[in-house]
């Protein structure tokens, strides 16, 4: 396996490379992408068996040692979450390929769409600081070209707010790069941990603080969500629900590892408070919309909330619990976007009070929003339920009462404003001004938003499997102060 | 850490964030410019001590400075030139859409905060 790691991230940028020559090919770029994306896939796979069997892998490009070379790291955690990115992506891939919207026939879809691949690929493996920030800086990148696609005007309004704050969030993070080189002496993540904790109490958490804001920001928590129910919801819907899916998701996985791994039993209260704030802030603003996708963009940030709770609580059970969140938040989230993405198409619009009767028209696409929304809201018997009874439970163990009641209370609002889209859209009378018949789109859309959405149900039907994986991984993270290097390749 | 480095990473960062803080595309591209620098500046400044070029053989190893900072600053330099790039084609492409690079509020936003009473709109959709 050495030197495999580095085709995640190299297969997908040979396959940029491949499709800017190819611009004028549209179907050779679409195979080129369909190829590249569905090997990293399998790939992924393979590894995250390797890897949860064997133990973790490391790569050193190019035979330097590994304190001076680029690494790349595989333990649970980023196989994991590589999997589920790179399975999401591909869904997503083939989706926008059978919507031919007039975003995926611009010459540039492809290039950029292979890069984030690769950009999200590199930033669960990354084995230093310094190359989880290029990786960073490669799907950020990615993803301000395909938010700017088309060049309207929306689009532009709303694709500054987002460059800029992303921009200033790379700023923070190269900042907090510089003062961790500069303390420690270090930017390997399986250095790190000792060295830190070998730093005065002060300067850690300074440190620590520094790279909260810069992840916090990309993951969208409390004080610094703004930009995402602004700039999500501009992007066409296969677009937006990659965006919904991963990218808050690559925000989180960094908090995860530098608060659990870096920074342990630091600033509990402090993510407590930013949890509590980003779940009511967010579930709050979903209440008040009246389009689906700005509700829904609205609910990405609100369930970030729940994950950093998890996080807050901290050890075991608790890191777990948001293992398996993120399992279940992922595909639940892009199912979402993708029946949005048909409703847009057909309707043209996924404004509430423009839309109705939709269930009429078309019971299953009515079933694969309800299945996944009831999940969301953690209803019985599906996968969001086992997610929040996970961090519900490790928060009354730890007698965080109130974190519990937000929690809780969090939820119902959830279900509250799920159900204003499914009053609003899918159910009432049918409207007489619209074109009868069933919703008409390409039936590769629906199949994949039904694999997406039978992805969810397979989560909650094989909870415990899943269940035992979470609690393997959350005890690398925990235990071992320094992470997955150690075990060195096979 | 010299006082020189320290002063000049004091006014480029001061002067980039009062920049960043405008509401023209143009001024915050170059407010960014500027923190980009001050940000690359910060490595070199803190990351290592000053010393001979890190060439294997013009110096000795112990009088060289370390070579790492300056390879992050590196990487750093040309990722900040692409995004400014970018932002610079977005501040054009606002510019010959509405003829300013004005950065503007959240529409939807605004929207629903102008809205008289929240549960009116509620009920009129079921």
């Amino acid at each position: 396996m050495n030197g495999g790691l580095a085709l995640f991230v190299g297969a997908p940028l040979a396959g940029t490379a491949a499709c800017f020559v190819l611009a004028r090919f549209q179907g050779a770029q679409r195979a080129v992408a369909l190829a590249c994306s569905t090997a990293v896939t399998i790939a992924s796979v393979v590894l995250l068996v390797h890897v949860d069997t064997t133990g973790p892998v490391t790569t050193s490009m190019g035979g330097w040692p590994e304190a001076i070379s680029i690494t790349f790291v595989a333990d649970r955690l980023g196989a994991l979450m590589l999997v589920i990115g790179n399975v999401m992506m591909l869904a997503v891939l083939v989706y926008a390929v059978a919507q031919r919207s007039s975003d995926e026939r611009s010459p540039w879809y492809a290039p950029a769409y292979l890069a984030l691949i690769a950009g999200v690929s590199g930033a669960f493996l990354a084995g230093d600081l310094f190359n989880l920030f290029v990786c960073f800086e490669i799907l950020l990148m990615s993803s301000y070209v395909l938010l700017t696609l088309e060049g309207s005007d929306d689009q532009i309004r709303s694709g500054t707010t987002y460059v800029v704050l992303n921009v200033v969030e790379s700023l923070v993070l190269v900042t907090a790069v510089a003062l961790v080189f500069a303390t420690t002496g270090t930017l390997s993540m399986a250095e790190l941990p000792d060295r830190l904790a070998a730093l005065p109490d002060g300067v850690a958490l300074g440190l620590s603080l520094l790279l909260l804001v810069a992840f916090g920001l990309k993951a969208a928590v409390f004080p610094l969500f703004s930009w995402l129910p602004d700039s999500y919801p501009a992007a066409p819907s296969p677009v937006s629900a990659v965006f919904a899916g991963l990218l808050t998701k690559v925000g989180v996985y960094a908090i995860l590892r530098t608060q659990t791994q870096w920074f342990p039993d630091t600033n509990r209260t402090l993510l407590l408070v930013i949890a509590a704030a980003t779940m009511v802030v967010g579930v709050l603003g979903a209440i008040a919309q009246s389009d689906i996708k700005r509700i829904l963009s609205f609910h990405i940030v609100s369930q970030i909330g729940y994950m950093i709770a998890g996080i807050a609580l901290g050890g075991v059970a608790a890191v777990a619990a948001v293992v398996f969140f993120v399992i279940h938040q992922v595909p639940a989230k892009t199912s979402l976007f993708l029946v949005d993405g048909v409703v847009e198409q057909e309707q043209g619009t996924s404004a509430l009070d423009r839309l109705s009767g939709l269930a009429r028209r078309s019971g299953a696409l009515a079933a694969l929003f309800l299945l996944p929304a009831l999940s969301l809201a953690g209803i019985p018997p599906f996968s969001g339920f086992v997610a929040k009874l996970g961090i519900v439970t490790v928060g009354l163990d730890r007698g965080e009462w109130w974190i519990v009641g937000v929690a809780l209370v969090v939820s119902i609002l959830t279900l509250v404003s799920m159900m204003k889209i499914w009053t609003g859209a899918f159910w009432g009378a049918d409207d007489p001004d619209d074109r009868p018949g069933l919703l008409r789109h390409h039936p590769l859309m629906s199949a994949v938003t039904a694999f997406v959405v039978a992805l969810t149900i397979a989560i909650a039907v094989f909870a415990g499997p899943i269940y035992g994986f979470a609690e393997r991984t959350a005890g690398d993270l925990v235990a071992t102060s320094a992470p997955a290097t150690g075990g060195g390749a096979p | 850490m010299s006082v020189t480095q320290a002063g000049l990473l004091a006014v480029l960062v001061s002067v980039g964030t009062f920049l960043v803080l405008h509401r023209s595309l143009t001024r915050i591209i170059l407010g960014i410019g500027m923190l980009g620098n001050a940000v690359n500046l910060l490595i070199l400044t803190v990351g290592s001590t000053p010393g001979e070029v890190p060439i294997v053989g013009s110096s000795g190893a112990d009088r060289m400075t370390d070579p790492v900072p300056q390879a992050l600053v590196l990487t750093a330099i040309v990722i900040g030139l692409a995004v400014v790039a970018f932002l610079l084609s977005m501040a054009y492409r606002s510019w010959t859409i509405d003829g300013n690079d004005v950065v503007e509020d959240d529409l939807s936003d605004r929207r629903i905060a102008a809205e008289p009473d929240v549960t009116q709109d509620f009920g009129d959709e079921t």
